[in-house]
């Protein structure tokens, strides 16, 4: 019982970590049909920042400051990049932010080092916020859940109740219509995609100290934010928090159950020894394969409904 | 003797000729690297460049080829089994060519996006899974062999690096030509009216997934060649064989050699493994050069290099290419300008992230303290100066190639309407460009 609520919370609190990247990455990919590969770049980017900026004014300015600059930063590669890539096709775009993905590990680790730098939880949020049983939940796993629910329900108010969201929503379907009305739809691409990587950045900001802040956090996360995006259907929203939810249970609960095909077999009465045929599969734990489980859920999903949980077009 | 036979046989000639040339045992162990990516890269771009498919994973065929490969040539080690060493990129290629068979069903239904995604999903579930199954993959450590296995046959026994250059080159040879044969086939051209329009085929009566599916176990086969000969030559195989960033790899040469000609992905092999090699001996920040390179090549030649060729055929074709080839010496020399700043500001920023505080580094003979002004100095003028002249040589570039082109539209429609068919192509093109 006590596993189950820990991993819980756990897992949703991760779950909530996973819908800040992902949807950003789902807001890119509606509007302009881009699968970025560098969004988790940009979610490090974050992490970075905040350290740098948490050196010199502190952690509260650094949770500001470090997104705007990561989102402007991204405006820049729109603006400078993918608009020149975009008119040779969706394969150029998505090459372009592959290599993206290299330069910007390479310049971090050219800036702050190989070695994970000391990016520390602010003093102020460092207690335990309750105990469940005997373990401790410390405050900012609360942070972070709050955090993240709060820029949930600004993104929908945004796009469902101010002008701006109106545009965007427009621009995502009819973008020749938009256009004729009299708006700049490349800069509503613009903004769309500056804002997804600042959404990126927050999470980077937040999750960079609750974890580890290195230059191989990019690709520890990318992998598994794609197929949070993919799961939940290319484009939508609601599937892209449906499925943080969902893989961030499946993640941690897996990690704590420490079974394999051999140990169920063996409790169905008959004896797998090292001799049987397949032991090297059957004694794999489903802890040990927590990190496939999810691309083995994204391949099956994409098997069974190309679209997602709930995407309403293939690609 | 025909143009064709000529070709080839100076091709031949050339390939015999080159390990004798260049006998050293760096030129050699680089000139197979480079035969195996060249394999790699083309199988890649039957599915890629000629299908239309864009694949995440192509790694994980000639991986597990590799794989299958290097424990055949164990068991042969061991005396369990009779096979011959040279025949061994086959076995690659049947086991690859299993995978593909096995993945090929799930990941052809779809194409497009679904596709990539798709190939991204089974490489890392491959990739992750090299880990978890110790006894086929060999875990961290990998499966090592020996490939001066069985009798020696008329002297070859693999052991020196040059008869495994020879084995390389004759597959490479062979591959070549049946994957260039595979274009002209029935097959070959329903790939490339899947790639443009999936519908259409349909409708003509073929199932486009069947092609799909064929041509992805195919380029598996040749992937998994590419595998075999990477067993032999390297004695070793590890997880990274199958890993997400030799799928990388293969999708960057490709397309910096572009997809659109058949030629290119083996301009894209020889180049990456040149600079891979060659890069990584001179800096450590090579990945980063590395994605430079790709990042000015996706923007600025999204054709490859291939395709750059082949918009300069005309001129040349016309004796036209001169006029161009000045403005081009004068842009590529403002571009060195402008690559001597950005890489002494790279060179500068990791010498200073990775070492001791103190010291003074070298750079091209010159032994300078990066912790003073001068250096900083030195590169933002490189930097300044590059830029600006570039931007500068960027407009002579077009100017150039505006008055050429201008120039061979004249002469085409200019020429007898009997001759029109000849320079029809040139036409073509030239008019495509304006």
């Amino acid at each position: 019982m006590e596993f189950f609520a820990v991993s819980l919370l756990q897992g949703i609190s991760y779950g909530l970590l996973l819908f800040m990247l992902s949807s950003g990455l789902t807001l890119i990919f509606s509007m302009m049909g881009v699968l970025n590969f560098a969004h988790a770049s940009f979610y490090m980017l974050g992490a970075y920042f905040a350290y740098q900026i948490s050196r010199w004014i502190g952690f509260w300015p650094a949770l500001i400051i470090a997104p705007l600059a990561v989102g402007a930063i991204g405006a820049a590669v729109e603006r400078y990049g993918l608009r020149t890539v975009h008119k040779y096709g969706h394969v150029a775009e998505l090459l372009f932010t592959f290599g993206l993905a290299f330069v910007i590990e390479e310049v971090v680790r050219i800036i702050w080092g190989r070695a994970p730098v000391d990016y520390k939880i602010p003093p102020e949020l460092d207690f335990t916020l309750f105990t469940i049983y005997s373990t401790n939940f410390p405050a900012y796993r609360g942070f972070i859940m709050l955090v993240a629910v709060v820029m949930l329900v600004a993104v929908f108010l945004v796009l469902k109740k101010t002008r701006i969201g109106l545009i965007i929503q427009a621009s995502l379907t009819h973008p020749e219509m938009v256009e004729a009305l009299g708006h700049n739809v490349p800069r509503v691409f613009m903004l769309i995609f500056g804002g997804g990587c600042a959404l990126a950045a927050l999470a980077g900001v937040v999750a960079g100290n609750a974890f580890v802040t290195d230059p191989a956090m990019a690709a520890a996360m990318g992998g598994i934010v794609f197929v949070v995006v993919v799961f939940g259907g290319l484009g939508s929203l609601a599937g892209a928090f449906v499925a943080s939810l969902f893989l961030g249970l499946v993640q941690t609960f897996s990690v704590g159950f420490d079974i394999s095909l051999a140990d169920l077999i063996g409790r169905l009465g008959l004896a797998v020894g090292s001799g049987s045929p397949l032991y090297g599969v059957l004694k794999i734990t489903l802890a040990q394969t927590a990190p496939v489980l999810p691309f083995l859920l994204m391949v099956v999903m994409l098997i069974v409904r190309p679209k997602g949980l709930l995407g309403t077009r293939e690609s | 003797m025909t143009r064709k036979t000529l070709y080839w046989s100076v091709l031949i000639a050339i390939i015999v000729a080159l390990p004798l040339v260049f006998a050293s045992n760096t030129a050699i162990s680089l000139m197979n690297a480079m035969g195996i990516a060249i394999i790699f890269a083309l199988s890649y771009n039957m599915i890629l460049g000629q299908t239309g498919l864009l694949s995440f994973g192509h790694a994980v065929y000639s991986g597990l080829g590799a794989y299958i490969a290097i424990h055949v040539l164990n068991l042969v080690g061991a005396g369990k089994l009779w096979f011959p060493v040279t025949l061994l990129p086959l076995v690659g290629a049947l086991g690859a060519m299993f995978f593909g068979v096995l993945f090929g069903y799930v990941t052809t239904r779809r194409a497009g996006t679904t596709f990539a995604m798709i190939s991204l999903g089974i490489a890392e579930m491959v990739a992750a899974s090299a880990l978890m199954l110790p006894g086929f993959f060999g875990g961290e450590a990998g499966i090592s062999t020996n490939r001066t296995v069985g009798k020696a046959f008329f002297g070859i026994t693999y052991g020196p690096p040059i008869q495994v250059y020879y084995l390389i080159a004759g597959w490479a040879l062979l591959c070549g030509v049946l994957m260039y044969a595979l274009t002209r086939t029935p097959l070959g051209r329903l790939a490339n009216a899947v790639r443009d329009n999936a519908e259409r085929v349909e409708f003509i009566g073929y199932d486009p997934q069947r092609v799909r599916f064929l041509m992805l176990v195919l380029s598996a086969a040749f992937a998994g060649v590419a595998g075999g000969l990477s067993a032999i030559n390297y004695e070793i195989v590890t997880s990274e064989n199958v890993g997400p960033v030799r799928s990388g790899a293969v999708l960057l040469a490709t397309f910096i050699g572009g997809v659109g000609e058949f030629f290119g992905p083996i301009i894209g092999a020889i180049v990456l493994t040149f600079l891979e090699v060659s890069l990584s001996s001179f800096t450590k920040a090579w990945i980063l050069y590395f994605g430079l390179i790709f990042l000015t090549m996706v923007l600025y030649a999204p054709g490859g290099i291939s395709s750059l060729a082949v918009l300069h055929r005309p001129f040349w074709k016309a004796r036209l290419l001169g006029r161009i080839v000045p403005s081009y010496l004068f842009a590529l020399s403002c571009a060195l300008v402008l690559l001597a700043g950005i890489a002494g500001l790279v060179e500068i920023s990791y010498f200073l992230a990775e070492s001791s505080p103190g010291g003074a580094m070298t750079l091209l003979g010159l032994k300078f303290d990066p912790r003073t002004v001068p250096p900083w100095l030195v590169v933002a003028l490189l930097l300044g100066l590059g830029g600006v002249s570039l931007r500068w040589a960027k407009r002579r570039v077009a100017a150039a190639w505006h008055a050429a082109s201008q120039e061979l539209l004249r002469r085409v429609r200019s020429v007898e309407p009997t001759d029109r068919s000849a320079l029809g192509r040139e036409k073509f093109t030239a008019e495509q460009m304006l």
